[in-house]
């Protein structure tokens, strides 16, 4: 069979898997995945960043809020349609980006890290500061309405919703699948191995990384997007620092320098939580502490290189 | 403007006219106290190959650094191909032809030995991140022409069994190989080799000396070699220039450079590296 064929029966096969939970999930279920979907696409972003391109950003939480924000802003005062923020979001969420990343950049190292995490720490009390107050709706937030189906479809909300952050979703992955294994994503890698040599390539370093930086806050954007509209409600206190540090850890357990690892890591930080909750109601964050340890154990890479290295295994087995 | 740099920019005219491709001119390089490179000057031909040899220390890996921009010097000049490249950035350096390999091996070590390659084809590819992330026609004409291009000289280095693994696990002979093609695939009019025959065997470094000529007729380029074998640096190399604690201690032909007293001494000193001499 030719390579072509396989990788698209392989595609199609993964799309009909995803659609399944469409006819078989409950309500909750699907909200839970369309919430999967938003984390995935802002640990995507964080991939990029710090996985692809080797700078460490702790403040994909912000980002995320301001795409939350631009869906929720526009839907309230503008009467924008749900499916118009999402470009919105996303243009919106790269430009803040690119305004932040261009001066921590050019200092590089850790100061990224720095600025990134006051970004995060900083965001919810500008989400509530009394002069935005009119547009963001202070510490009560903006309550959302969630969409209907379109087109007649026979779906209720949480389906409809399920599958339209499937399909921007899955755009957007497709897209960054694209951009990594362009001369853009070895561009990127060159800068994280060998900073010098990629410079004496031709790589111009501050230019890639500022719009490796842009590139990931407009997919967190388009994800927090997509999460205010599926949740139907933002507010400051959905934003804090929390956020942004299991965007890390799922960026971290999925696996940082793959792009599939985004779905694993958004999987573990919707659905572990509960899980841990479940095994002890008493000490759930000592729990989802044990279980991230283990995992790093025994996954150092992520989910996807241990399944990875499973997938060649089986294949050397054959 | 320093006076020497003046000096330098007034015989650049010349140097251009003489047919130098890089004129190196009094330069100064400093590291707090230590004098890395002491007005230092000399000139690479087109289609020559120029061998920077001396003694560990001399100021060899300085003298490249100064000439790909990683290195600020603030005495003296370098005129590649009639302009001043003192104040050029880093990555525009390769766009005007020159290419170099790194004396501890720099490769992108996550990546395979034809994806190294590819690296090098950057800058010669127009398609930025939108057109990359849609795979628009010019994106896919980029990379098309960055494959076709490491894969050739993934042949004509003989890595063919190699290409698709990951660089970090190959001998150091090899990595060297594949820092040699990445420099060589964007079509560099000046490859500043160093120590290119580190980790090879006899053998390989007369296969090493016997494929550097025929880059240089290939495609018509000059190298400037930094090498210890003094075998193969006398070989292959029409000039040979020798520094000795950062200053120029002789410069000719290599006959002429081997005879050279000063060479002598400064090697003899070194007592171990007189015997390559
Ligand atoms: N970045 C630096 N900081 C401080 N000192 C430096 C730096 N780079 C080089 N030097 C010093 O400059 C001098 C010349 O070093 P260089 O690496 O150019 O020597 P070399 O001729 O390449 O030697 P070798 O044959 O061992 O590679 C040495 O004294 C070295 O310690
Ligand atoms: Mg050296």
């Amino acid at each position: 069979m030719n390579a072509n064929l396989s990788r698209l029966l392989r595609a199609v096969f993964v799309v009909a898997a995803l659609l399944v939970p469409l006819f078989f999930a409950s309500g909750y279920q699907l909200f839970q995945l369309t919430l999967v979907v938003a984390y995935a696409l802002s640990v995507l972003g964080k991939n990029l960043v710090t996985g692809f391109g080797g700078q460490v950003s702790l403040g994909q939480g912000a980002f995320y809020a301001v795409g939350a924000y631009t869906a929720a802003i526009l839907m309230e005062h503008f009467d924008v349609p749900y499916w118009a923020t999402i470009p919105v979001a996303a243009v919106t969420t790269g430009m803040v980006g690119l305004a932040l990343g261009l001066p921590a950049l050019r200092l590089g190292g850790l100061y990224l890290a720095l600025v990134t995490f006051s970004m995060a720490v900083s965001v919810p009390q500008l989400l509530k500061y009394k002069l935005f107050e009119d547009w963001t709706g202070g510490v009560q937030g903006i309550v959302l309405l969630k969409p209907d189906a379109p087109f007649g479809l026979d779906l209720n909300p949480d389906q409809w919703l399920y599958l339209f952050s499937f399909v921007v979703g899955a755009a957007l992955f497709l897209a960054a699948n694209n951009l990594v294994r362009s001369r853009i994503g070895l561009a990127m890698r060159a800068i994280r191995d060998q900073p010098l040599a990629a410079e004496a390539m031709g790589v111009e370093l501050a230019r890639y990384k500022t719009l490796t930086f842009g590139v990931g806050a407009l997919f967190a954007g388009v994800g927090g997007a997509l999460g205010a509209i599926a949740v139907g409600f933002v507010s400051p206190d959905s934003f804090t620092i929390a956020l942004s540090l299991t965007l890390f850890v799922g960026m971290v357990i999925g696996g940082a320098s793959s792009i599939s690892g985004a779905i694993y890591g958004a999987v573990f930080i919707v659905f572990m939580p509960n899980l841990a909750e479940e095994i002890s109601k008493a000490v759930p964050g000592a729990i989802f502490g044990a279980i991230l340890i283990l995992f790093m154990f025994f996954a150092p890479g992520g989910i996807a290189s241990l399944l990875e290295a499973q997938l060649r295994r089986l294949r050397a087995a054959r | 403007m320093s006076a020497a740099a003046q000096a330098a920019n007034s015989a650049e005219g010349g140097a251009a006219r003489g047919g130098a491709l890089m004129r190196v001119s009094g330069v100064e390089m400093r590291f707090g106290g230590i004098v890395a490179l002491d007005g230092v000057s000399f000139d690479v031909g087109h289609r020559e190959i120029c061998g920077l040899i001396g003694p560990n220390g001399s100021g060899k890996t300085t003298m490249f650094n100064c000439i790909s921009g990683f290195y600020r010097y603030t005495v003296g000049d370098i005129v590649f191909d009639g302009t001043s490249i003192k104040d050029l950035a880093r990555h525009r350096m390769v766009e005007l032809g020159i290419g170099r390999t790194f004396q501890n091996v720099a490769l992108f070590r996550s990546m395979t030995v034809r994806q190294n390659m590819m690296v090098g084809h950057h800058y010669r590819g127009t398609s930025g991140f939108l057109s990359n992330a849609l795979r628009l026609p010019r994106a896919r004409a980029d990379g098309r022409e960055a494959a076709r291009q490491a894969d050739e000289l993934i042949e004509l280095l003989e890595l063919g069994a190699q290409a698709n693994l990951p660089v970090g696990g190959l001998p150091f002979g090899w990595q060297k190989r594949v820092e040699l093609g990445r420099a060589m695939i964007a079509a560099p009019k000046l490859l500043l080799l160093d120590e290119p025959a580190a980790g090879l065997n006899h053998g390989e470094v007369d296969e090493l000396g016997a494929l550097i000529k025929r880059l240089r007729s290939h495609f018509s380029l000059s190298i400037l070699l930094v090498e210890h074998h003094m075998s193969l640096v006398m070989q292959v190399s029409d000039r040979v220039v020798a520094l000795e604690f950062g200053r120029k201690i002789a410069d000719g032909t290599p006959e002429e450079v081997q005879r050279d007293p000063e060479v002598i001494r400064a090697y003899l000193g070194e007592g171990e590296e007189a015997a390559h001499v």
